[in-house]
């Protein structure tokens, strides 16, 4: 599986170059060849399966918004490649979003969301539901993001904001989105071999590794329980 | 005394009231409860206290405090300085209380920094570097180099600077009298897009420039081999603290004591006789084992020491909380590049000693969780933590 981690410098506030390592250490383990390529600004766009974008600051955003306009990345989806998407990743793959002051920038349209400035900063430890599992990790952000309707929420917010404080991200075909990062893959191994299956398009074997302590804690810790 | 006279010297007193009362009691160290006594009484203490003194201010994302304190040796008197690492105001006035010495070496925390400024009247800004660093609190580091560049450009004090960071370039470089100092950096992931127009820089190998005429200042101060040029001047640089990051601080805080007047010959020979910085680099017992202890607080800092021990073997101890100090979200683990650690055998401490364990997994190390009962290991290990486990693991291995 080809995995490009599309401009890291733009956007990987938040740890979020370590979902792509995520993925491609959870296939090599299981003996499944795995390539990690970096995307960088003035790069000719390279095929891969799977496209990951992750956060970033408002300026950043904005450019990597613009570079992949001009780029191929719509094409690659249409032609069959998934994106997994974290926070001003989320943002940019909707009609438009706002950051600094009012204005509001074009994003890629890929889904019909749109992203206006929130009241408030999110910040904190957040909680999704996604087909009946816990999807745990942290958000920062100060984005309210609208689905138009038929557009699928990523998961019902347990604790913290999300879209809205109901819905978190969206989930459309080959494209994921959420606003937590985390980064979330490392910390929902179950998520990260989702997305891989579905890429795949086969389910793949169990990999128990401390990874899942790690979410087992964490979902106790989150939820008030031993959940 | 008139009013206002009066009220310093009340505030003042307060301060070393309740200070003297916290150190009494065994509560703490009373820099901050101290200090906000006074600013209760006087809110511009700080600047009452600071008038008629040469003020040294210090900041950046990592090394304030080792810098602080290589100033502090290198300046062979008395200074005025927190060292206890409270770097806000109340810290500051608790140092200008606690000392009448004329002149003072003060550590700021990198938002405070335009307060700071304002209150002190500074002769000198050192402005070490700009790094993510508890992003779930912080402003972001663009914002933040924004504020800097408004604070550093009026003033009537010299801004020394390292010129290798351009996020401090950035802020600096609108400041009419700066003297630009050449200190490696081995984190360069928050500078690799232009601050000025976000386009991606060049890091050439001498110096990094963007399309859009941002470039690299030339440096009056540098590193050379073994020893440091400052303002033109060789001096031999010797130091007992370790990691070519230090050696960096040194020459900052060199370049500093000569615009403040020390000779860079004179001070070098007295900060290389720094051999600890409030526990950083001690050795020091925890658990029953043998340990050196090293504060790693962010990934910059984190690329910091792994550089270090790139040259060592055996066991590694690393310790990751998240406190308040430490921020909340521990995903910067992801930006630290521990695949350089292959091979060393690792034990995870810590609140989010699980995260760090998967991390580690991922990275391909043989990571173990300490839960109850901890190793041990023949000689001394190297204790890696973040800010507040680097704070209880000292006070352990002090208690004993
Ligand atoms: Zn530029």
């Amino acid at each position: 599986m080809r995995i490009a981690l599309v401009f890291p410098e733009l956007l990987g506030t938040y740890g979020d170059g370590g979902n792509a390592v995520v993925l491609a250490r959870r296939l090599e383990r299981r003996g499944l060849p795995a390539e990690v390529l970096e995307v960088r600004p003035g790069d000719a766009f390279p095929a891969a399966d799977l496209y990951l974008l992750g956060g970033g600051e408002d300026g950043p955003q904005r450019l990597a918004a613009d570079l992949l306009i001009a780029s191929t990345l719509a094409a690659r989806v249409a032609d069959g490649a998934g994106v997994f998407a974290v926070c001003a990743g989320l943002q940019l793959l909707g009609t438009s979003f706002a950051v600094e002051g009012d204005s509001t920038y074009a994003g890629l349209a890929l889904v019909p969301a749109t992203t206006v400035r929130g009241m408030a900063r999110s910040v904190g430890d957040a909680v999704v539901r996604v087909d009946g599992r816990l999807v745990v990790g942290f958000e920062n952000h100060g984005g309210v993001t609208h689905l138009a309707p038929g557009l699928d929420a990523f998961g019902e917010v347990v604790v913290g904001h999300g879209n809205d404080a109901r819905s978190d991200g969206f989930r459309a075909e080959r494209i994921w989105a959420t606003y937590l990062h985390g980064p979330v893959l490392a910390q929902n191994p179950w998520l990260a071999d989702a997305l891989l299956a579905s890429v795949l398009g086969h389910e793949l074997e169990p990999l128990a590794s401390v990874a899942d302590d790690l979410y087992a804690a964490r979902c106790a810790q989150l939820m008030g329980t031993g959940a | 005394m008139n009013r206002s006279g009066w009220r310093v010297a009340l505030a003042t007193t307060a301060v070393r009231g309740v200070n003297w009362v916290s150190r009494r009691s065994g509560r703490g160290a009373g820099t901050v409860a101290g200090g906000n006594a006074g600013l209760g009484i006087d809110s511009h203490l700080l600047a009452h206290l600071a008038r008629g003194r040469t003020v040294a201010l210090v900041t950046g994302t990592n090394g304030k405090t080792t810098t602080t304190a290589m100033m502090v040796r290198g300046w062979g008197r008395e200074v005025a300085t927190n060292t206890t690492g409270a770097n806000m105001p109340a810290g500051h006035v608790a140092a200008l209380a606690a000392s009448r010495s004329p002149v003072a070496a003060l550590e700021c925390d990198e938002r405070w920094l335009p307060d700071v400024i304002a209150e002190t009247v500074p002769a000198v800004v050192v402005v070490l570097n700009l790094s993510r660093d508890q992003l779930d609190r912080a402003a972001e580091v663009r914002q933040l180099a924004q504020r800097w560049r408004d604070a550093l450009k009026g003033g009537d004090f010299v801004v020394v600077a390292n010129a290798r960071d351009p996020l401090v370039v950035y802020a600096a470089s609108a400041s009419p009298r700066v003297h630009w100092c050449a200190a490696p950096t081995s984190w360069t992931l928050d500078a690799r897009s232009c601050p000025v127009c976000t386009r991606t820089l060049d890091l050439g190998a001498d110096a990094w420039s963007c399309t859009c005429g941002f470039a690299e200042p030339p440096s009056r101060s540098i590193l050379v081999e073994g020893r440091a040029r400052v303002a033109g001047q060789l001096v031999s640089l010797d130091l007992a603290i370790p990691g070519p990051v230090n050696r960096g601080n040194a020459l900052l805080a060199l370049a500093a004591l000569h615009e403040l007047g020390v000779d860079p010959a004179l001070a070098a020979r007295r900060l290389a006789t720094l051999r600890e910085v409030e526990g950083r680099y001690a050795s020091a017992v925890v658990a029953g084992q043998a340990v050196r202890l090293l504060l790693a607080k962010n990934p910059a800092g984190f690329a910091a020491q792994l550089a270090d021990q790139a040259e060592r073997g055996g066991p590694l101890w690393i310790a990751i909380n998240d406190g308040l100090a430490d921020g909340r979200d521990p995903s910067w683990l992801y930006d630290v590049d521990f695949e350089q650690l292959r091979g060393r055998p690792v034990w995870c401490w810590g609140t989010r000693r699980l995260d760090l364990a998967a991390r580690l997994w991922y990275a391909g190390i043989e990571a173990t969780v300490v839960e109850d009962v901890a190793p041990h290991h023949d000689g001394t290990v190297d204790l890696i933590a973040n800010y507040t486990a680097f704070q209880e693991l000292r006070r352990e291995a002090g208690s004993r």
